[in-house]
């Protein structure tokens, strides 16, 4: 459980983990395996539609969500359950707590269930003196710790065989072996007396159906068939989140869940009761049945129009499977209770700002959890709205006020730059890279080599070799961002050159400035706004065809975050969407507008390979045009394992979290190097600077460079 | 995912998704033309298996002496005195209730299917008869006849049917795929936690 009280502690609490061997090994294999399971669950499904389908359902349940929960309760209540509402945790808590006490129970027996971990039922039942015992095997293991999950639906993942013999040893008295068949095996027998002496069985429920009254539970190990059926009390929590019309929406729930938790088509039990079911424990032969819906901050979040989206989450984990920080750090570093993307805000939602508060900075924004989210989520962006909402309070800290200070003004924000160049003459060396960083600034920053201003920015060098294109056939804008202005010029250059072959003609306006992007992450909205508003109004006027940006990262921000950022703004409505439509990635342009051939190449088989970009590939859905254009190109392009997964630079992430981000590189590194690839080319500059600097200080022979300058380089000079 | 595999996948019978999808699911699926077979098929397993029981109390546990138990409580009544008959000419007890007093193990399940699910290989069982329910989760080895008709394409298909079970509140309604599995530990796929170690489905023509 994630409870750090300054970032500082909770950084170094990640490099506890990152220091874990065991823990990386499992979340490295998990995390490779996963992708491949999940792809062959969803081989006859087609994800997108089934995903937006429940996302709607979901959506329109909450529109009418007081007149389903009545109706559910009504029925339940038919059936002869009893039906409780609990405004939040403590409620909640006491009103199981009284039901045990009332009906005389002593022992109970719980299966696994987020919701009772968000309330810590079973801390405050055992205070009360009730023996309570997780049956899911992963929750008993961890039971046995004192341990909070670390995975919603893998709790014990961060554990090994050794740990769990070790643990049921204890339990047995005698010396278990290590095999997991056998250990399994422990838990069958030791949990079958619990079954039998449990008085009341708690459980969750993964679905509330309006219609009937159901409840539904998804489980493998079929512990829920036997606490719904032994005890002669069940109560049953859920949130108030879980309510779905019918049973036909409990089926697509079904459907999307459990392919997207754990791969599998559905899991070996699905278990539906309805009412106060024959239990020939309880008096009068029928079973005490209560069900407890909780609020816990859950209407306050589904009120808010940007957050009510979380009401569509289903609680499948898969936000956790894919992020490359939970893969890292595992979910006791990435959650408070609930883990993984989903878990940092329902953190800021259920247990409070302060346990938020850390949690939020560590999203690198890769988007890889809103890629595969089953409630279509849009996860990073209500991550940085919390983490935006949360220093609109408390203040900016320092580095943070500053970075906005001069990033709202383009001037002053280009003329530190320039300063910048001066100012690193004595530190940087002959190869571009800088020698001694100023330690101060970069104390756990070595991990990778730092690029050096470029003597002279993009906008500067424009004025100079600005072409003539006599009949153009687009009309493009550039848009560099800063990084490609200021430290890699020449990437720029190269797009020129590229683009004049091909009859482009360009603009490239003086008043654009940063894409904003680094303030967004460090969560200052406004001047993120101020910074958006700007670049528009820079591109108002100038008659493009495209804006064409060599950044994806910068392509995607204005493309999809600026409509956000200005939508209040309605004046400037119509010249936004005009803007936004026109934003264009440097290798969609060259490969959808300019088309290029073989012919206009000449290749040499250079061996290459590609990292792709976050906000390319999930940002702006980009896969396949890279590659192709390393072919057409004459180049041998070899794919890298895992290539669409975060190089962990994430703009201002890797100096926020330098231990992380280093940690990211190496993956991203040993798979690219892997590929026996000579050169390495991406799409964004800060992936660059980050690749590079790492192979620098690896000291391998692996070039990286931009597609465009690949590109650029092998086209035939003498066409015209 | 390419044309022809979706044509593979679709062209198939109910009947034929069914039992491919079931055996994915690491259930055992077999034919069988009348209920006699069902009889028999329980008695060999429940032979073939080795007897194990569960300490439900201090009492030591041990399976010396104990007779094999095949539990049936939703057959009808000519069906289970078939059973009873069979079993007992090969030293197996019966039983179609008290499974309370049964809860340290019984050998055998045998039950009837309500519905099959083709696309999951799924079978469920409208069970709020509370014996037949303890049958299916405190047995070894669980063995389930499924007349071919019920065997639906998906749920959305059986959807009336499923909601005319739950309807019939009280109700307890089960989708069983393949035996009791877990994977808490380090991920590795094992069989058999708290239900069932083997499922094994017997399609009955009809």
């Amino acid at each position: 459980m994630q409870e750090a009280k300054s970032l500082k502690t909770y950084r170094k609490e990640c490099q506890e983990s990152l220091d874990n061997e065991y823990l990386r090994s499992a979340l490295d294999k998990f995390a490779v395996a996963y992708r491949v399971g999940r792809d062959k669950a969803f081989s006859e499904i087609d994800v997108e539609e089934l995903v937006s389908e429940v996302a709607d359902m979901k959506d329109e349940t909450l529109k009418s969500l007081d007149q389903y929960l009545e109706q559910f309760a009504r029925k339940a209540e038919e059936a002869g359950v009893v039906v409780h509402y609990a405004k939040d945790a403590e409620e909640a808590n006491r009103i199981i707590n009284e039901i045990g006490t009332k009906a005389g129970c002593q022992k109970v027996v719980k299966t696994k269930s987020m919701t009772a971990e968000e309330t810590h039922l079973s801390h405050s039942m055992i205070d009360e003196g009730f023996e309570v015992t997780e049956t899911d095997l992963g929750e008993w293991i961890i039971q046995l710790r004192d341990e909070p999950p670390s995975h919603m639906v893998m709790p014990a993942i961060h554990l090994s065989r050794y740990h769990v013999r070790d643990l049921f040893s204890e339990v047995t008295g005698k010396q278990e072996d290590e095999e997991i068949e056998k250990l399994v095996k422990v838990a069958r027998h030791q949990m079958r007396r619990k079954f039998v002496e449990g008085e009341m069985g708690i459980t969750g429920a993964n679905f509330g159906v309006a219609e009937t009254g159901s409840i539904g539970i998804v489980t493998n190990e079929g512990n829920a068939r036997l606490v719904t059926t032994l005890p002669k009390v069940h109560v049953a929590l859920l949130g108030i989140d879980k309510l779905v019309p019918t049973i036909g929406d409990a089926l697509s729930q079904v459907k999307v869940l459990t392919r997207n938790a754990t791969a599998q088509p559905i899991t070996s039990y699905v278990t539906w009761v309805t009412g106060a079911n024959q239990c020939g424990a309880s008096e009068g032969e029928t079973k005490e049945v209560h069900y407890v819906l909780l609020d816990n901050g859950r209407r306050e979040m589904v009120a808010d129009p940007l957050f009510s989206q979380v009401f569509r989450c289903v609680r499948c984990g898969a936000c956790a499977n894919v992020c490359p920080v939970y893969r890292l750090v595992g979910g006791h570093k990435m959650g408070h209770v609930y883990i993984g993307a989903i878990g940092l805000i329902l953190t800021y939602f259920f247990h409070g700002e302060e346990n938020a508060k850390h949690l939020v900075q560590n999203c690198i924004n890769c988007e890889a959890c809103k890629d595969i989210c089953a409630g279509g989520i849009d996860l990073p962006r209500l991550i940085k709205e919390i983490h935006a909402r949360i220093q609109d309070k408390d203040g900016q800290p320092i580095p943070s006020l500053l970075l906005s200070k001069i990033m709202r003004n383009r001037k002053l924000f280009h003329t530190l730059l320039r300063t910048a160049k001066w100012a690193q003459k004595p530190v940087k060396g002959e190869d571009g890279f800088m020698r001694h960083l100023p330690m101060m600034f970069f104390k756990e920053h070595d991990f990778k080599a730092l690029p050096a201003i470029a003597e002279k920015p993009f906008r500067d060098i424009w004025l100079e070799i600005k072409p003539r294109v006599e009949k153009p056939k687009y009309r493009v804008g550039l848009f560099s961002g800063c990084v490609q202005d200021f430290v890699y010029p020449e990437q720029m250059v190269a797009a020129v050159e590229l683009f004049q072959d091909h009859d482009v003609a360009m603009v490239f306006p003086m008043e654009q400035s940063c894409c904003g992007l680094p303030v967004q992450m460090m969560g200052d909205k406004k001047v993120s706004r101020e910074v958006a508003l700007q670049n528009l109004k820079a591109f108002i006027g100038e008659e493009v065809d495209y804006i064409v940006t060599l950044c994806a990262s910068c392509a995607s921000h204005l493309k999809h975050t600026y409509p956000v950022l200005l939508e209040n703004n309605s004046k400037l409505a119509g010249q936004l969407s005009d803007f936004c439509e026109k934003v264009i990635d440097l290798s969609s342009f060259v490969h959808d507008v300019l088309k290029v051939t073989p012919e206009d190449f000449d290749g040499d088989g250079k061996k290459v390979t590609f990292h792709s970009p976050c906000h390319l590939c999930r940002g702006l859905g980009v896969h396949d045009a890279p590659g192709n254009l390393m072919r057409t190109a004459g180049m041998e392009y070899t794919e890298a394992a895992e290539s669409e997964v975060c190089c962990g630079f994430g703009g201002t992430y890797s100096a926020k979290f330098p231990e992380l981000s280093a940690q990211l590189l190496n993956n991203k590194l040993d798979n690219v190097e892997d590929t026996g690839a000579d050169l390495l080319l991406t799409d964004c500059p800060g992936c660059i600077m980050q690749l590079r600097g790492g192979l620098k200080k690896r000291d391998s022979a692996m070039e990286v460079k931009h597609t465009i300058e690949a590109l650029a380089e092998r086209r035939k000079q003498q066409k015209k | 995912m390419t044309d022809t595999k979706e044509q593979v996948a679709t062209s198939k019978s109910d009947y034929e998704k069914f039992m491919e999808r079931a055996e994915i699911a690491a259930a055992k699926v077999s034919t069988i033309q009348a209920f006699e077979e069902a009889v028999k098929y329980a008695i060999d397993l429940c032979l073939e298996r080795p007897l194990n029981r569960y300490a439900i109390s201090d009492e030591q546990v041990t399976t010396e002496g104990e007779r094999k138990v095949i539990a049936a409580p939703a057959l009808s009544p000519s069906e289970y005195e078939l059973l009873k008959e069979e079993s007992a000419a090969h030293s197996i007890d019966c039983l179609d209730s008290g499974m309370r007093n049964h809860l340290n193990g019984v050998d055998v399940g045998l039950s009837y299917g309500d519905l099959g699910l083709a696309e999951t290989g799924t079978l469920v069982l409208n069970c709020p008869n509370e014996e037949l329910r303890l049958a299916t989760m405190v047995c070894e080895y669980h063995v389930c006849v499924l007349p071919k008709s019920k065997i639906y394409n998906d749920g959305y298909e059986a959807e009336e049917q499923l909601r005319k079970f739950m309807l019939d509140a009280p109700n307890y309604t089960a989708f069983i795929t393949g035996p009791s599995r877990t994977a808490d530990i380090e991920r590795v796929l094992s069989i058999g936690v708290h239900g069932p170690l083997e499922l094994h489905i017997l399609i009955l023509e009809d």
